[in-house]
């Protein structure tokens, strides 16, 4: 099993988060992961990106041309970030007008919810669905329920069920 | 994450103190080390110092007393603790000392690219290079043993790439060696006069030359077949683990000889005279600077020095690719598109006070000088607000040269504010505060105070009155600080209040160009927003725009609020309700009074 995913997103929109559960997800079925991430300056609403190589790899970073799966949190960085996409790589946008990729209008759900820090979950939750990644939807769940904080428990779990239940 | 690995690996190598100063890549270590010796059942010894310089001879006098100690920075850090750096290497360790230097090759967050194992070097300190998490964590314990064999300190180099990757690594059970602390007194080597260095100098070269004999240290060698006969590729870090990844996707591994160097200096002597004897070209592939080229210098050798690998940078897939393909002779991969799109400039948060502070200072003084410093506030680049940005504490030395600059030169001085944050201040600003005071310079000092190390994840400072682990202490006050340092006019205020502010900003003007003026210290105290408590103790406003907007862009482009945006079918200013923190600072910005606000809580 070899899987290559970019998380794209700007700073606090949960990237970290999402980056931080595939880990968790590859740990839980015994799979070989690692990530690199962006901090510091950037995490200040500027633009980051994450890795994650599930499998043999040794490595963090993705060379341009080789992730599988990328998770866009926003529809600008597309352009910034595509270059590291395969071309037939499964593409998660956040953005409420479609387009050449699979789109979800996370943040306009995640408002309606009363929640807009969740737009990354419902991305994750619609990615998992449609089966994009190398992880399923139950194990997905299980994590955000044990290890993200307790506090916004109900919410993690309702905004990745709204993104499950979009992919249809 | 590659820094709570080593955090781990520092808990289950029996360390028993470790400091540190927040920067990045290097904060989540010791952040990590608290919960991880609480989770052990261990008693250990965390700190948050206020500096590199602090905490290195922290760490050094634990190790004095036979306890194993550690301490972590970033490689600037490093520049702020040379001074004990390198005469802790003549004078030696007892109990092991492991030094992690964080490099942040590219840079992405620093303010050079240096390379600490050049610094190691110079020190005549051994230095291991991890190339992932887990090496990191295992090298923790093995510096302590090097540290500990032949006392003196051994650097941990771990790069952005190592700190901030994530990867699943084995837990050991904690070491408990159970020392207690023991110091032999020893003037002719703990306080070393000249008389005894040069001799203390001669057993330093000696250890050098023994551990440059260490088999454990030999570098491992992943030999190839014979496609590429005389050749091989030397490599440490982080590059190593990308080469491994690009040969493999090249199918090309196991076909050329590729030696990984776990530590980079001393190079093992007699792969050194291996390498020139059985290889007539050598590919040398490191982050950042040549520092096992050098040792190997010779004509088969390439490397940054030859300029076959680019000679500043961050060696990423991308560029180390096209530096195999070149040295292996290989046709060029289609190169990948360029990015399409710009990246998107961090700024500070809606409803940052230091926003509101750069905003009041930029606009009482359109033609000041603006010297500032590192963290957050950095970003007040953006407001203008921003003029230098040097390193730890040179705001306020540069404020006082900048009036010398232009006081010498019987120019009009123009009014000069200096800008920096709390932490900061703690750190270095200090020393230069008492020096301009002592000197007579002329200027307004604003320290950004919200209570907290913010940029590299809210550590506390000494005013907070937490430590590292945290418990309850004493705090250390600004405000008696700042006094103590002779300063004769000190206000506090709170930047959201803009019209208040400016006015003290004025105040303090006419203090500093007064018959008797000197340095005006305004601490402008308002919590950070990202601190959940304080902002949800904060009055939160509504806030709207009414139709009398112009669209004039004095709030957008002057003031950047993340939470205003211009709508382009009205050209007038909207509010980003999700984004809005409801500061309400935005109401003293916009010169028409076209935004208003209503108290919600
Ligand atoms: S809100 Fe005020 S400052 Fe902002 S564009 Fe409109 S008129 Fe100008
Ligand atoms: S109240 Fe104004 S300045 Fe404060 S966060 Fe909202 S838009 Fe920004």
């Amino acid at each position: 099993m070899k899987q290559q995913i970019i998380v794209s997103g700007l700073g606090g929109q949960g990237a970290l988060t999402l980056t931080r559960l595939l880990a968790e997800a590859a740990a839980a079925l015994d799979l070989e992961v690692l990530t690199s991430e962006t901090h510091g300056m950037a995490q200040r609403g500027g633009t980051v990106i994450s890795m994650i190589k599930v499998g043999p790899f040794r490595g963090p970073l993705i060379p341009p041309g080789r992730a599988d799966v990328g998770l866009f949190l926003a529809l600008k960085n597309l352009a910034v970030h595509r270059l590291y996409l395969k071309h037939d790589a499964a593409v998660f946008v956040n953005s409420p007008v479609p387009g050449d990729f699979q789109n979800i209008d996370a943040q306009g759900l995640a408002r309606q919810m009363g929640a807009a820090v969740a737009a990354n979950l419902i991305l994750l939750g619609f990615a998992a669905a449609r089966e994009g990644l190398f992880c399923g939807v139950e194990l997905m769940e299980d994590l955000i329920r044990e290890k993200l904080p307790p506090r916004f428990r109900e919410t993690n779990l309702q905004a990745f069920r709204l993104g499950v239940a979009a992919a249809g | 994450m590659g820094n709570e690995a080593m955090a781990r690996g520092l808990v289950e190598a029996g360390v028993t103190l470790a400091a540190s100063y927040p920067g990045t890549p290097a904060s989540e270590i010791l952040q990590a080390v608290p919960g991880l010796a609480r989770e052990a059942g261990i008693a250990l010894h965390a700190e948050w110092s206020v500096n590199e310089k602090v905490a290195y001879e922290t760490a050094l006098a634990n190790s004095m007393s036979g306890r194993r100690s550690a301490v972590s920075m970033k490689q600037v850090g490093l520049n702020v603790a040379s001074d004990p750096f390198m005469r802790s290497a003549y004078l030696g360790v007892k109990g092991g000392l492991v030094v992690i230097a964080a490099d942040d090759p590219g840079p992405h967050s620093s303010q050079t690219e240096q390379d600490s194992r050049f610094f190691a070097m110079f020190a005549k300190i051994p230095v291991l290079d991890p190339s992932s998490p887990r090496e990191a964590k295992a090298m923790v314990g093995q510096a302590l043993r090097l540290s500990e064999k032949y006392e003196i300190p051994v650097m941990l180099r771990p790069t952005t790439r190592v700190c901030h990757a994530r990867q699943n690594v084995p837990l050991f059970e904690p070491q408990r060696l159970e020392r207690t602390a023991h110091f032999e007194k020893n003037p002719g080597r703990w306080c070393a006069t000249p008389q005894y260095l040069r001799e203390l100098h001669r057993l330093l070269n000696q250890k050098i030359a023994e551990i440059a004999l260490e088999e454990e240290f030999y570098p491992v060698l992943t030999p190839g077949d014979d496609s590429f006969p005389g050749v091989c590729l030397i490599a440490s870090g982080v590059a190593l683990a990308h080469t491994w990844d690009l040969l493999e996707e090249m199918d090309l591994l196991r076909r050329v000889d590729l030696y990984q160097v776990n530590l980079p200096y001393p190079l093992h002597r007699h792969f050194i005279s291996h390498i020139k004897l059985h290889y007539q070209r050598v590919l040398v592939l490191e982050e950042t600077y040549p520092v096992m080229e050098m040792q190997l210098a010779g004509d088969q050798v390439q490397g940054r020095n030859t300029k076959t690998v680019p000679g500043e940078g961050e060696l990423t897939p991308q560029v180390l690719r096209q530096v195999l393909e070149r040295f292996l002779n290989l046709p060029p991969a289609a190169s990948a598109a360029p990015p399409a799109g710009e990246a998107t400039r961090p700024t500070l948060c809606a409803g940052c006070a230091h926003r509101a502070a750069f905003y009041a200072i930029r606009e009482t003084f359109p033609e000041g000088i603006f010297p500032s410093d590192i963290g957050c506030y950095t970003l007040g680049l953006n407001l203008g607000a921003v003029d230098t940005c040097h390193c730890m504490g040179a705001g306020i030395s540069q404020a006082a040269g900048f009036y010398r600059a232009f006081a010498a030169a019987g120019e009009k001085v123009p009014t000069i504010v200096a800008t920096i944050g709390d932490s900061t201040f703690f750190h270095a600003g200090v020393p230069a505060l008492i020096n301009a005071v002592f000197h007579q310079a002329r200027f307004i000092l604003v320290i950004l105070d919200n209570a907290t190390t913010a940029m590299t994840g809210h550590q506390p400072t000494p005013e907070k009155g937490l430590t590292a682990g945290g418990q309850q202490a004493h705090p250390v006050f600004m405000t008696d600080l700042v006094r103590a340092c002779g300063v004769r006019f000190l206000k506090e205020a709170d930047p959201y209040d803009i019209p208040g502010f400016v006015s003290l900003l004025q105040e303090a003007d006419r203090y500093c160009r007064g018959a008797d003026g000197g340095v005006a210290v305004i601490i402008a105290k308002h919590l950070c927003i990202l601190d959940r408590e304080a902002r949800k103790a904060q009055p939160a406003w509504e806030i709207c725009v009414t139709e009398d907007c112009t669209g004039c862009r004095h709030c957008l482009d002057d003031f950047e609020c993340p939470a205003l945006h211009l709508d382009e079918a009205t050209y007038q200013v909207v509010i980003d309700r999700a984004r809005c923190s409801g500061c309400g600072v935005c109401v003293h910005v916009c010169p028409v009074g076209a935004i208003e606000a209503r108290v919600t809580k």
